[in-house]
């Protein structure tokens, strides 16, 4: 069953991700987006880290993906006509991809991850959370804090329209 | 009780990474630039979360979190920094914005 379901998300979230990057329109590619993050909800949810997989479908498909709808069809941009790839490219990048698949092979070929299955799930309750927040991570989470005031000045200062004040009277 | 293994997680991570990786190298559009790199990003996730479990500890959890943090900052200014661009020079391909360039 968990099997089933896991095959289900991975090749949900994989599928979309590709399909993100070869979109040639933007709203699209931002909507497979929207739909690989639910695959990696879902794989959370099979990992027993229920309150993350709800913060990362808030945050990101909530928060993140309407963000960059609003963006993409506020700046309404045309759809880009791809260029053919020169010789070059395409060598270095088949050549690349073969040492990326070599390298990525040998490693799971030695490395011996699936014998701690048996360990039971932390991540599933609220306590340990809170928990790890207020006492080991209590000044990352100040320090966060002060980055989101930080960034949301930022963002302000950003999108300021600034006219020219010369010769005003 | 969980049945499939770590090294499946870490391979649905692996292929995000590339993914998202392939796309910033490959697309020409700066936003879908940008949501390739949040791809990048979403498949660390996955692996951090992957590791947490099955280590029986809840580091890679919390680590989740902050980065979901960073993630949602990060958002905020890039497309802030976008749409900045976009009204100077009114375009948003990489291939044209190369007023850098000596």
């Amino acid at each position: 069953m968990t099997d089933t379901f896991f095959t289900l998300f991975a090749t949900l979230t994989v599928v979309s991700a590709a399909l993100v990057v070869v979109h040639k329109n933007a709203v699209n590619a931002a909507m497979c987006f929207l739909l690989s993050l639910v695959g990696v909800a879902g794989l959370f949810v099979l990992l027993d880290a229920y309150l993350l997989a709800f913060v990362l479908l808030l945050v990101y498909a909530g928060a993140v993906v309407s963000l960059f709808l609003f963006i993409i069809m506020l700046l309404d941009t045309r759809p880009e006509e791809q260029k053919p790839f020169r010789l070059m490219t395409v060598a270095g990048a088949t050549l690349g991809g073969a040492l990326l698949l070599v390298c990525g092979s040998s490693l799971f070929a030695r490395a011996q991850f699936s014998g701690a299955s048996a360990v039971e799930p932390v991540g599933a309750a609220l306590k340990p959370y809170a928990e790890q927040l207020f006492t080991t991570y209590l000044l990352p989470v100040q320090v966060v804090g002060f980055l989101l005031l930080a960034a949301m000045l930022g963002v302000v200062v950003l999108s300021r329209k600034y006219e020219k004040t010369e010769g005003a009277s | 009780m969980i049945h499939p293994t770590l090294t499946a997680y870490l391979v649905v991570s692996a292929l995000l990474f590339g993914l998202g990786f392939f796309g910033v190298l490959l697309r020409k559009n700066t936003l879908i630039i940008y949501l390739c790199l949040e791809l990048m990003l979403v498949a660390s996730m996955v692996a951090l979360v992957a590791f947490s479990r099955f280590n029986g500890t809840l580091d890679g959890d919390v680590f989740v979190f902050f980065v979901l943090t960073i993630a949602a900052a990060e958002v905020a200014v890039g497309l802030a920094l976008i749409v900045a661009l976009f009204r100077r020079r009114h375009t948003v391909q990489v291939e044209e914005l190369n007023f850098l360039k000596h």
